[in-house]
Formats: C-alpha cells, structure tokens, sequence
C-alpha cells in the first residue's frame, strides 16, 4: 500500500497548514461480488493516524463509507521542522506507513 | 384501478407526509427520530446516544459542505469546517460523520486537537442514495454540535447485490 502526501513547499514556524492525503486502498465494502458470483470480503483501512515527532495529531476512524483510495485533508499548526508519520492498518491486518519530512522556513 | 381508492391514498399520503413535517421543524433535527433510530446489534442505544453518551445535540457550529447534485455515490467530496478557535481550553477533539441511508450509518470519524489550529476536514465519501448527512463535532467542553446536508445522488454506491 502506498500513499502519497501534499504539504506547503514553503512552511513558516507557527503557520497552519492542510496536510493532504491520498492512500492507494480499494475499500471492500463487503456488499459487492466478484465476476464469479463470490462476495469480495470487506477490506477497509479501520484506522489511520499522523504522528509530528511522535505526537500523534490526527487520526481518522474509516468504514466502507469512504470512497476508495481515501483522501483526507486535515489542518495543522506547524511548530517547527520534523516529520510526519503516517500509518494505518485495514480489515486483513496489512499495515503501511509513509514518512513525510516538513520543511520550516523562517 | 382509478377514482375514489386513489383519491384516498393520495390523499392519505400528503396527510402523512405533511404531519412529518410538521411535526419535524428545522430546529428539532438533533432529536429526530431521524437520528435515534437504529439500535447497535440490539443494544438498544441509538448511534447518536452511542457517539454522545446522552448528551444533547446542538444544531449549528458545523458546516458540512456537499454537491447539492452527486452523479456518482461511489465518490463524494466532503468537507466539514467548525467554528472553533481550537486552543487548549477550546476545542475540537472529534468529527463524526453519519449517513442516514449507508449500511454502515457511522462513515468516520476524526480526531483533531489544539495542535490542528483549525478545525477543518475534507474526504471523499460514499452514499448509498440521495439522503442527508449528518456531521456531529464533539467540543473540549463535552457538548456536541450537528451540521447537515442533503445530497441528491444519481448513481448510488453499489451496496446491494442486485
């Protein structure tokens, strides 16, 4: 599972910025059948969470009532450089990960 | 079949659907019936309750902005704003969204706090069908704000097996 992270090329100490993330997952709901007819088992990432230098500050609880390849934007206060660390687990128990370095100018 | 038997289903039906309403006035929608229906795995409480523990709901605060027209229910964008000036002693500490016809009714639900500096989420949801939705913010001080939504949706969310 990959994802990919937008954040402001140009960041200053204490701006509050939109974190903007797109995580490649298909989001089973659970409801829908395959070509054959088999129902394709529920896979939806349960948790995700963003920590800045092990502070966690986001988390987001998911269900199949997000879109595939969910898309979050959340805000936040930029204290100073560090990195975001993002990380979620889904139904079958895969976990992924994906480090965001945050550049503080000024 | 024509006539008098029309007539008076027709007319049952406005009667129906006109006592609803009135009976539901914009201001009352944190306790309607709308939002206290379906128990979880026949415990009983309602989801509102489940998400609150029996606090009252407010209306207002929550901004939740959504196409009034979606084409596709597979992927809808959503963005929920709170007024909230988010320092220490006052702040948002969870958003949860709640569809009114999805199977599974709570969407998500996010956590955010002083160190957000803003209160503002976006995603992109499924709906199965055109409903309203519902954003329930849960403040520092512990009340709970509501904000709404309805949604036309053309092609709804494949939930069913049909």
């Amino acid at each position: 599972m990959t994802a990919r992270v937008q954040v402001p090329a140009r960041i200053a100490r204490g701006d509050v910025i939109q974190v903007r993330l797109l995580v490649q997952h298909p989001m089973e709901t659970g409801y829908q059948r395959d070509d054959v007819g088999n129902v394709i088992p529920r896979n939806t990432i349960r948790t995700l969470s963003c920590r800045f230098d092990g502070q966690e500050v986001f988390r987001a609880d998911l269900s199949s009532g997000v879109a595939a390849n969910p898309y979050l934007q959340f805000p936040l206060r930029v204290s100073g450089p560090g990195t975001l660390a993002f990380s979620w687990v889904d139904d079958a128990g895969v976990e992924g990960t994906h480090n965001q370095p945050l550049e503080v100018t000024g | 079949m024509t006539g008098p038997i029309d007539f008076t289903r027709r007319a049952a039906l406005a009667g129906a659907g006109g006592a609803l309403l009135a009976g539901l006035p914009f201001g009352s929608w944190a306790q309607s019936p709308l939002l206290k229906p379906s128990p979880i795995g026949g415990t009983g409480t309602s989801l509102t309750d489940f998400l609150t523990g029996g606090t009252p709901v407010r209306l207002g605060r929550v901004r939740l902005d959504l196409p009034v027209l979606a084409e596709n229910g597979n992927s809808v964008p959503m963005t929920v704003t709170v007024d909230s000036p988010m320092t220490s002693g006052d702040h948002v500490k969870a958003i949860h969204l709640v569809s009114e016809r999805n199977p599974v009714r709570l969407m998500a639900s996010f956590h955010l706090g002083p160190w957000s500096g803003k209160a503002e989420v976006a995603s992109r949801v499924r709906l199965a069908g055109s409903q309203r939705v519902f954003a329930l913010a849960q403040m520092s001080d512990g009340s709970f704000w509501l904000g709404l939504a309805d949604v036309i949706v053309t092609l709804s969310a494949c939930i069913d097996e049909s």
